[in-house]
């Protein structure tokens, strides 16, 4: 079997604010089908990091790989590929769930796979409800229902399982398992143990990539 | 992955998210009446002296009533992570820019331009006056929604940003108060009034297409830090 | 091409050592160019024909008009190299230009304020330049608000780097406008053209002050660049290594 470049490597990547040091040469390798799980206290620059993968911050150094292509050279492709999640769940108030996850995932309202992403984060009968008044845990699940539909490569998700309860823990796994089975890869960062086996874990603090392979 | 990054997708989505809250379109409008109310008790009644200073209040009144619209543009967006959702998505944001501003001119500009006979009628402006000052709201509130917008991406990450971008704003809105109370001045002293209103539209067509460029490396750099 | 000279002139070590080392010869060339303009013009130069002595104030309100556009020029580009090249070094420069040119503005709008009283008979006139100049002051104004506003230092930077370009954009654009507008309105009583001809008696300290604003210009810039320089490299070894022998050299000179 050839091994090709791989899905997203990331070279010496440095990130500095103020004449502070938040990313120091971080170096990172990810496959097709395959987590990583990035690790750290608070303030370790877990946040920033994805940032920077998702190349809406501009590293001080170093560089991003996509498929062996330097990011500059295919943004367009890369971004195509890419679902981010971030702290905010980017679910605006105003509009129902339903009219989020369209806007979200450019499908219209009206489609099947729209209701049925709805009633697998069990949001069933809420579809036209304003979200300002949902919880913030199924605020979070709209946002969440992305997952479901979406058909991109690669998923960066910046704390998933903040503001949910353990069944939708499960959901998020049980979400993740699928897309790495299908193919995808995953890169999140999370302060819970992941309950998954392939589980690889890179620290910032000790800079080094643990777990299967 | 968002396929929703066009001009039109962002204008009607701003439409429809305003549409559902109705009163903050209202507010700016109220304002724009109600502070050009003050201007006859503070000074004087007599006609004769409103009609000159007219076109200037109403002008005054419109810059202030976009610029405390404005500060709602982004901030929305910014504080649900809309904002970066858009950052990272492939097409160039300009366009969605623009979609955002040009809804924000609808919901502002567009209103003040339509009630502002209103205000003619009671500063006592000549009915000569009305279309030329209609006219010249309409293109030059363009101009003030398109360098509210850039203030309003300088300082859409600071809490208290709404003053710092009415200071920063105010002087870039200079040459679009002159020539817009010049257009309705003009045609109350029987001049022609389209050489003034053509500097406007040229003004605007300057800031369409240098403002959202602009803005967008703007939201860039503070949307995420 | 080769461009090791610009990345050397981008680092902040590099700027600091080498002005230390002609920044006194500049300060001495800029006082006796200051000090001869000020005595040339104010006691030598002839009584203006109309205004009397009063004219004299132009020594001072023309050069800190001058420096006062030039340096919103010199602060966009600044910021602009910053930007493009992301150098640090120039986003120093153009912070330090910031308060600097705002104070030269305000120097020209007083100076201005003080000439205006016997020329016009008031303090303030709505005269197209002096508007200009207060639209100026405005603009620096907020890009210094826009700089200190942020809690990160470089996101400031880069932000007011950004408004000092739109700024720069609207300056000629304001400037016109406000001709135009000036021309509309301009009262009979207060039309005052500056004499085309100067005489070169009175020109020629003017031309030396303009100089010497210059070369003040550049020292006062470059002496808060330094000090903006330690601060910001502090916890390099060099600026330490620096601290450690200025101490030193005071205790030593102390004792």
């Amino acid at each position: 079997m050839v091994v090709g470049p791989s899905l997203l490597s990331v070279k010496d990547l440095c990130f500095e604010r103020d004449d502070t040091q938040i990313i120091d040469s971080v170096c990172l390798d990810l496959s097709d089908g395959e987590i990583l799980q990035i690790e750290g206290p608070n303030g370790s620059g877990k946040t920033t990091l994805l940032r920077l993968l998702t190349s809406a911050l501009t590293p001080t150094r170093g560089n991003i790989y996509y498929r062996g292509k330097a990011l500059s050279e295919c943004r367009f492709e890369y971004l195509s590929d890419l679902l981010f999640l971030g702290h905010q769940s980017a679910v605006k108030v105003t509009l129902s769930a339903e009219e989020n996850l369209s806007w979200m995932t450019g499908r219209s309202t009206v489609c099947e796979e729209l209701l049925s992403a709805l009633d697998s984060v069990q949001l069933t009968g809420y579809s036209d409800v304003p979200c300002y008044r949902l919880s913030a845990g199924q605020q979070r699940r709209v946002a969440l229902a992305r997952l479901l539909i979406s058909d991109a490569k690669l998923w960066i998700l910046d704390e998933p399982f903040a503001a949910l309860d353990s069944q939708g823990v499960a959901l998020v796994e049980d979400c993740m398992q699928k897309h790495l089975d299908g193919g995808g890869s995953v890169v999140l960062s999370t302060h819970q143990p992941v309950a998954m086996k392939a589980v690889r874990r890179y620290s910032l603090m000790d800079q080094a990539i643990q777990g299967a392979v | 992955m968002i396929s929703n990054t066009g001009f039109w997708a962002f204008l009607r989505r701003d439409l429809l998210l305003i549409n559902r809250r109705r009163g903050e379109v209202a507010s700016p409008l109220i304002f724009f009446i109600m502070a050009a109310t003050f201007v006859p008790l503070a000074t004087t009644p007599d006609a004769e002296l409103l009609k000159d200073i007219a076109p200037g209040i109403i002008w005054v009144m419109a810059l202030l009533a976009t610029l405390l619209s404005a500060e709602s543009l982004f901030a929305s967006d910014y504080q649900d992570g809309s904002l970066e959702q858009l950052l990272i998505s492939p097409q160039l944001i300009v366009m969605p820019v623009l979609g955002k501003v040009t809804a924000h001119w609808l919901t502002t500009g567009l209103p003040l331009t339509l009630v502002s006979p209103l205000l003619g009628l009671l500063l006592s402006l000549p009915t000569d006056g009305y279309l030329p000052m209609m006219a010249g709201l309409a293109v030059g509130t363009g101009c003030l929604s398109l360098l509210a917008a850039l203030g309003a991406a300088l300082t859409v990450s600071l809490p208290k940003g709404g003053l710092l971008l009415t200071l920063i704003v105010m002087p870039l809105y200079m040459p679009v108060i002159i020539f817009g109370s010049a257009t309705a001045q003009y045609s109350i002293q029987g001049l022609a009034w389209t050489g003034p209103l053509a500097i406007l539209g040229a003004m605007l067509a300057l800031a369409i297409a240098l403002c959202p460029l602009a803005i967008s490396s703007v939201l860039r750099l503070t949307t995420i830090n | 091409m080769n461009w090791n000279w610009f990345y050397r002139m981008g680092s902040p070590r590099w700027f600091y050592e080498s002005t230390s080392r002609w920044l006194p010869w500049l300060a001495a060339l800029t006082f006796v160019l200051l000090a001869g303009g000020l005595v040339w013009g104010l006691a030598f130069a002839p009584q203006d024909a109309k205004q009397g002595n009063s004219f004299r104030i132009i020594y001072l309100h023309v050069p800190a008009s001058f420096l006062a556009l030039a340096g919103y020029f010199l602060m966009a580009t600044a910021g602009a190299i910053g930007l493009i090249w992301k150098m640090k070094l120039s986003y120093m420069v153009m912070k330090c230009a910031a308060p600097l040119g705002a104070v030269l503005t305000f120097l020209a709008l007083f100076t201005g304020a003080v000439w205006g009283k016997p020329t016009w008979g008031s303090y303030w006139v709505w005269d197209a330049r002096v508007t200009s100049m207060l639209i100026l002051l405005f603009l620096y104004l907020g890009v210094l608000a826009l700089q200190y506003a942020f809690d990160s230092k470089d996101v400031g930077n880069k932000a007011s780097a950004i408004l000092a370009l739109v700024g720069t954009v609207n300056i000629p654009i304001i400037y016109k406008s406000v001709d135009w507008w000036f021309t509309l309105h301009q009262p009979a009583t207060i039309r005052f053209t500056e004499a085309p001809s100067m005489h070169p008696d009175m020109f020629q300290p003017l031309l030396v002050m303009i100089l010497g604003f210059y070369c003040f210009y550049a020292v006062a810039l470059i002496l808060s660049v330094r000090v903006e320089i330690l601060a910001r490299e502090r916890k390099t070894s060099w600026v330490r290594e620096r601290v450690k022998q200025a101490t030193q050299n005071t205790l030593g000179a102390g004792l």
